[in-house]
């Protein structure tokens, strides 16, 4: 299996708090990662940094499409060196200007957030609308007329919407305000809607928190079907063992900003490094 | 319906009183006399009375009265015409609107002029605070750069009526640019209090720059031509009297009836296509960009290009109402372009609703028009003004229109 993401020594210090401490790993092309650790291990800001918010301090985070890979880390620029020639410069500069994070995103990573953020005030088909953006037939002129290419690109961006909206069976409530969902929809509603950036790969952070049991059963199924019939890799920070363990090909261990075991949900179970984190046994 | 106890809207409304006459005490009641001074005590009780009077029998209605009268969040709605429908009422509104030339006077036509253009300012500021959220307190500098674009345009270019229109819009856009980029982090009472500067320096600048700006002594701008005809008594800019060709008696209502025309059309075409906006992909995208910004970036938008994009619309919207400004005015000064324009936009956006289209044509209409039909109550228009917002805002604190969400029907249902 060839990996789709991979992490090299990344790093990343808040003042004097070592937030990711050269963390490295591997995330195979349609699989189901997960990322566990105690509260305040580095989960969040891992994924911040893969999705473009943070920028790495050291390290690369490389994505692999179809032949090309990208440093994720360079698509956020950094500080201008004159060694490397004016048209680098310029390239970071403009970086600078517009930040990298969108770029990223337009990459084919896509992810939500551990506290819901959706366009509360706008309805639920529009929040599906607004990720499909960059599908759209963006010319002005063409909207105001309505000329048919646009009628065209609009109603190819509404059907989607609606076949997201079956999937995660919110059709009945597509014209209501997003903010008025209860919590367990609008966790699904985040998750569809970053499905429609067309993404390689998803991030979901802590998407049970919150969740009855019936709902988190049903976010499992949601997930692996995200892998097996959307052919997406997912990365997921769960704190809910019993999920992480049922979904999961691979669990990574984070603590105080480190890895300290990876793979298969067996070899994580059976790790002392792990039982000693969560459970705070003696050091040795 | 509760009813609050009688002894208790008593004792608030006495307390209403004692404000009263502590805030207004020393403005009516003191009267100076070079260095001295005299009291006068009838005046301030006479306020405090009437505030105790009207206090009493608000605390007597029923509290529901007073309540506010809109929901939190309205149903969204399908549009209830097709495009070919709203092109043929357009056009039938247009003609009926139109044929008012024909019977109103040089000053209606005037005050109708203004009116049209509060309601192109508040259409421009629209998309800037009510779509994009963004607090813009210094809207009147993209008005004052296109109507200074119009008549410095003249001046050292030579630059027509026709032509000053989308190059106002551009350059005021420009403007819109220039001014969002060092405000690209801001939210709220930053961005409103930047944006206040930028009006200000906007005004100051054609206010001390004798050199190109006139000064205060402001620029003359010249009336619009149509095809080569002139709408004065004697042509200056080498064309026809619009008069003569038609054989028609000079009337100096000719110029203003034309401007008027031309208005209506520009506030009919932006009006379309700024209700427009808000179901195209670049209306949502602001409203997103609204709601969180964050979440934007994380489905792959440009926030700085969206914002900029909403800033530049706004203001290039302005700078078109502006160009009518010095077009129908026939001359621009600073003056024109105080805080106090701003304001009132601002005010009109709000209490049109914010985000809504038809709010703000209702609102600029009303803030415009009030003026006029009260004219013996010119001394107390700020006063009534304040009132009447006040009231709007108690009663409809989300404007006179709040806007719908658009409704997406299932394809194929
Ligand atoms: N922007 C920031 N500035 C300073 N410190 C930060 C910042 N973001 C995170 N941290 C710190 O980095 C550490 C890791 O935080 P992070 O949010 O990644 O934890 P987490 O693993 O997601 O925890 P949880 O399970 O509670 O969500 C914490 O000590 C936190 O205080
Ligand atoms: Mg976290």
């Amino acid at each position: 299996m060839t990996s789709l993401l991979k992490l090299e020594a990344i790093s990343l210090r808040f003042g004097g708090i070592i937030a990711l401490n050269k963390v490295s790993l591997a995330v195979a092309e349609n699989s189901i990662t997960a990322i566990i650790g105690p509260n305040g291990a580095g989960k969040t800001t891992l994924f911040n940094c893969i999705t473009g918010f943070y920028r790495a301090q050291e390290g690369r985070i490389l994505l692999q499409k179809e032949q090309k890979q990208t440093d994720l880390v360079a698509l956020l620029g950094g500080s201008i060196k004159f060694s490397e020639g004016p048209l680098k410069g310029l390239r970071k500069f403009i970086y600078g200007l517009f930040g990298g994070t969108h770029l990223v995103a337009r990459s084919g990573v896509a992810r939500t957030f551990q506290n819901i953020r959706l366009f509360a005030e706008m309805t639920v088909v529009e929040n599906l609308l607004i990720a499909q953006h960059r599908q759209l037939n963006r010319n002005l002129l063409a909207g105001f007329l309505n000329l048919p290419g646009y009628r065209k690109s609009e109603a190819r961006a509404l059907a989607k919407a609606y076949e997201w909206l079956d999937i995660i069976g919110l059709g009945a409530l597509a014209n209501s305000p997003a903010g008025a969902l209860s919590y367990g929809n609008q966790r699904r509603l985040e998750i569809a809607r970053a499905m429609c950036i067309n993404p390689r790969l998803i991030c979901l952070d802590e998407p049970a928190a919150g969740l009855n049991p019936r709902e988190t059963d049903e976010l499992s199924v949601l997930i692996k079907r995200l892998r097996d019939e959307f052919h997406v890799t997912v990365l997921v920070i769960e704190h809910d063992m019993s999920l992480v363990m049922s979904i999961s090909d691979h669990i990574v261990v984070l603590n105080y900003g480190e890895v300290i075991a990876k793979g298969s949900p067996k070899e994580v179970q059976a790790d002392p490094r792990v039982l000693a984190a969560y459970l705070g046994t003696d050091e040795e | 319906m509760s009813r609050r106890p009688v002894s208790r809207t008593m004792l608030l409304s006495l307390f209403a009183a004692l404000i009263t006459l502590i805030l207004t005490g020393p403005l009516s009641g003191l009267v100076l006399n070079g260095y001295d001074f005299t009291t006068r005590f009838a005046a301030p009780l006479q306020i405090a009375a009437m505030v105790l009077i009207l206090r009493f029998i608000a605390g007597l209605l029923p509290a529901s009265w007073l309540a506010p009268k809109q929901k939190h969040e309205v149903e969204p709605r399908a549009p209830r015409f097709k495009t070919y429908q709203l092109v043929l009422g357009g056009l039938v509104l247009y003609l009926a609107l139109a044929s008012l030339v024909l019977f109103a006077s040089k000053y209606w036509l005037a005050v109708g002029i203004m009116a049209l253009i509060y309601v192109l300012l508040g259409l421009g500021l629209n998309v800037v605070v009510g779509f994009a959220g963004l607090l813009d307190l210094g809207f009147v500098g993209f008005y004052a750069v296109g109507a200074y674009g119009y008549a410095l345009g003249h001046q050292y270019l030579g630059l027509g009526f026709w032509a000053a229109i989308p190059l106002a819009a551009l350059l005021a856009g420009m403007f819109g640019m220039i001014l969002g980029f060092p405000v690209l982090r801001m939210h709220g009472d930053y961005l409103a209090i930047v944006t206040l500067g930028f009006g200000e320096i906007i005004r100051l600048v054609l206010n001390n720059w004798m050199a190109f700006t006139g000064g205060p002594n402001g620029v003359d701008a010249p009336a619009p031509t149509f095809f080569g005809w002139e709408f004065k008594a004697n042509v200056t800019q080498g064309g026809v009297p619009f008069h003569e060709v038609w054989g028609l008696e000079y009337s100096s209502g000719m110029l203003d009836a034309f401007i008027f025309l031309v208005l209506l059309a520009v506030v009919g075409l932006t009006l379309y296509a700024v209700s427009r906006l808000r179901g195209m992909p670049i209306g949502r995208a602001w409203e997103a960009l609204r709601e969180d910004e964050i979440a934007c970036r994380s489905l792959g938008l440009n926030h700085v290009w969206t914002k900029l994009s909403a800033f530049a619309m706004g203001a290039s919207i302005g700078g078109v109402a502006g160009v009518f400004f010095a077009a129908s005015q026939g001359f621009v000064s600073p003056i024109s372009f105080s805080f106090f324009e701003s304001a009132l936009v601002l005010a009109i956006v709000v209490l049109g609703g914010l985000g809504s289209v038809y709010g703000v044509i209702l609102a600029a209409l009303f803030l415009t028009l009030m003026p006029e039909v009260l004219r013996e109550f010119a001394d107390y228009r700020i006063l009534i003004f304040g009132f009447a917002m006040v009231l709007i805002m108690i009663w409809r604190p989300r404007g006179i229109i709040q806007q719908r969400r658009p409704f997406f029907k299932r394809a194929g249902s």
